[in-house]
């Protein structure tokens, strides 16, 4: 549907890619973890390897929760855009196919320690 | 000798009809259109203006003269109250943070509605929607005014209070109320009046001042009760004009019932993401509650509103879109967005805490089906990372919802262990959302709400480019003093010691 306006209604995004000076924004999220109250937002170059993703701010971000240190991050499973996902963690956010304001989920079955069984 | 012509006074109606209709005119210089504008686009058809019905039948004198009283009274309480150490008379510092959230987010809403009743006013032709309308505008500055008067005496005391507008521009959390008010002045006259008019003033309006208010009564705040008692009966007329407007619309023509229903839908669940912050602050804020959120939703969403829509049903009506999720989201709103609000409150002007053992007994009791089997794990964790002197800050700053702008804290409707993830692509960009409800609203109206400011991305663009030291100073707030843990704060400091000095002889 369209605004219903007086004249043509044209919107400007304010979050686009160009704005957030050569970076792009990623969501990423363990799914089942709720003690993060949010899924993570993360500013990056699109340049930045995937595993530098996971063991740099990822890894950081998730300490807080029991299950890290049993987290492994080669056994873990990946959605993006909700979708069943496999990264290549030596190629680039670019060349994964991730783009601006993609959100990345994360499961581990059977690691669920704050969380009430669904 | 002049003779002295006994002046006829005028009888209530005549003068009601001299103060209000009779203030109108057919114009002549120009054409009606071009004078009203804006009263045709957004498709609501009306076809007899006159049948608009006041029940107020309040005339501008007699509004002035009993706003006038009303101040008078109200300015009498704040002196006494600043005179008298009143706020020594709170519970606790901890109840602060709910009049700060507050002034940040609801005072500065207030002012939103009186630029928003000021303009509608001018908008519709009508001559008695125009004073009705005009008459609220005038109400609503008076409710900014007031409360930021009412609470400016604990400004001198405590942090936190001192940059209410900076804070409501440009902070995280208060922009799903500022927001949600720049959603309804950027709409027509008449969404406008079905947005702030109905579904704020009338179908939740009860839900944010009732606890808000008797929550002040309860926590020996009276500079807030007495704001509360000062606007009580404008309130009153508030919910009238809004219950009327959307009555009159759909008397006017069949067409506007799918309009207006649309409307509803939309606004009530805007109106319910706002509300995020009243539980919360109704569960986990107030050191002596006044009901539970879910108690004040049994009362004033599920039995008043249940009993609205079935009024409203004669005309086609159905009960908002949403209703269900938001019954589903009730025993779990106020613990999510809690947990949200203490972990990322490094970057908040009011201090959060970890509810004692005590509170969460409190809170097992009152949600017996959700507090222990969801929540209380994750306090009791966040607790011993604090023992353990590693308190929990989720640096990771948080998505944003591009339609209510919240933090995206909210789970399935049907799975509490699950965050709800949505997302649209228009014009080749990813939107996410925390509900269906969101996303619906933008989908209907996406070219409107790609232009959301979402305070998070913001940050990562200029000025601030990352910087959260720069952004703390960028939305004036003071790390370490207004921000964080309530234990070992300032205010609980300086309330303790005072209180100390008022009620020892120390
Ligand atoms: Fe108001
Ligand atoms: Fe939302």
């Amino acid at each position: 549907m369209t605004v219903a306006a007086i004249r043509e209604y044209i919107g400007v995004p304010r979050d686009s890619v160009e704005n957030f000076g050569g970076k792009q924004i990623v969501y990423a999220s363990w799914d089942r973890h709720l003690l993060f109250a949010a899924p993570f937002l993360l500013c990056l170059p699109p340049e930045t390897p995937f595993r530098d993703l996971v063991a740099g701010p990822l890894t950081a971000l998730v300490q807080a929760d029991p299950d890290a240190v049993a987290l492994d991050w080669t056994t873990v499973e990946w959605l993006k855009d909700n979708q069943p996902w496999a990264p290549d963690f030596d190629a680039s956010l670019a060349a994964n196919g991730i783009g601006h304001k993609d959100q990345l989920r994360f499961r581990t079955a059977g690691l669920n320690s704050l969380s009430a069984a669904a | 000798m002049d003779m002295k012509v006994a002046k006829k006074k005028l009888g209530l109606k005549e003068k009601y009809r001299a103060l209000t209709r009779d203030l109108g005119w057919d114009t002549t210089y120009q054409p009606k259109d071009a004078v009203f504008p804006y009263v045709g686009y957004e498709g609501i058809k009306i076809h007899d203006w006159d049948k608009w019905e006041d029940p107020f039948r309040l005339t501008m004198d007699a509004y002035w003269k009993y706003q006038a009283e009303k101040e008078r009274k109200f300015y009498a309480i704040i002196d006494a109250h600043a005179q008298n150490n009143g706020h020594l008379n709170l519970t606790d510092a901890r109840y602060l943070s709910a009049l700060k959230i507050f002034l940040q987010a609801i005072s500065p809403a207030e002012y939103a509605s009186h630029k928003g009743f000021a303009r509608t006013g001018r908008e519709f032709p009508g001559v008695g929607t125009q004073v009705a309308c005009q008459m609220q505008a005038i109400d609503e500055i008076r409710h900014a005014q007031t409360q930021i008067h009412a609470m400016s005496n604990y400004n001198r005391y405590y942090n936190g209070f001192h940059a209410f507008a900076d804070t409501r521009d440009r902070i995280w959390y208060t922009s799903v109320a500022r927001s949600f008010f720049d959603d309804a002045m950027s709409a027509g006259p008449f969404e406008f009046m079905i947005a702030i008019g109905f579904s704020f003033e009338y179908v939740l309006t009860n839900l944010l001042f009732v606890p808000f208010m008797s929550g002040a009564a309860y926590n020996g705040d009276m500079a807030t009760v007495t704001f509360g008692f000062s606007a009580q009966s404008d309130e009153a007329r508030h919910m009238t004009l809004g219950l009327e407007c959307i009555k009159f619309m759909l008397e006017q023509d069949p067409d506007n019932l799918p309009i207006v229903q649309n409307w509803i839908d939309k606004w009530f669940w805007r109106g319910f993401r706002v509300l995020g912050l009243v539980s919360t602050m109704m569960d986990y804020m107030l050191p002596k509650r006044v009901m539970s959120w879910r108690e004040a939703w049994d009362i004033y969403g599920v039995e008043n509103g249940g009993a609205l829509f079935k009024d409203l049903a004669r005309y086609g009506i159905k009960p908002p879109k949403g209703w269900d999720d938001a019954e589903k989201a009730i025993d779990h709103m106020s613990h999510q967005f809690m947990l949200g609000l203490y972990q990322w409150s490094f970057g908040t002007a009011f201090h959060s805490w970890i509810p004692s053992e005590e509170d969460m007994n409190w809170l097992s009791a009152k949600y017996p089906d959700t507090f222990d089997k969801y929540y209380r794990p994750r306090w009791k964790h966040i607790k011993k990372l604090a023992d353990a002197g590693t308190p929990f800050k989720n640096y990771g700053l948080a998505k944003l919802c591009q339609t209510c702008q919240l933090p995206t804290v909210f789970t399935e409707p049907d799975d509490p262990t699950l965050t709800c993830h949505r997302q649209s692509v228009y014009k080749g960009q990813k939107y996410h959302f925390c509900s269906d409800g969101c996303q619906h609203v933008f989908d209907n109206e996406p070219e409107k709400y790609v232009q959301a400011w979402l305070p998070m991305p913001q940050l990562f663009q200029e000025p601030i480019n990352g910087d959260l030291g720069a952004w703390m100073e960028w939305v004036s707030l003071r790390d370490g003093k207004d921000n964080g843990d309530y234990a070992g704060s300032e205010d609980q400091r300086n309330f303790e010691a005072w209180r100390g000095l008022a009620t020892t002889n120390q």
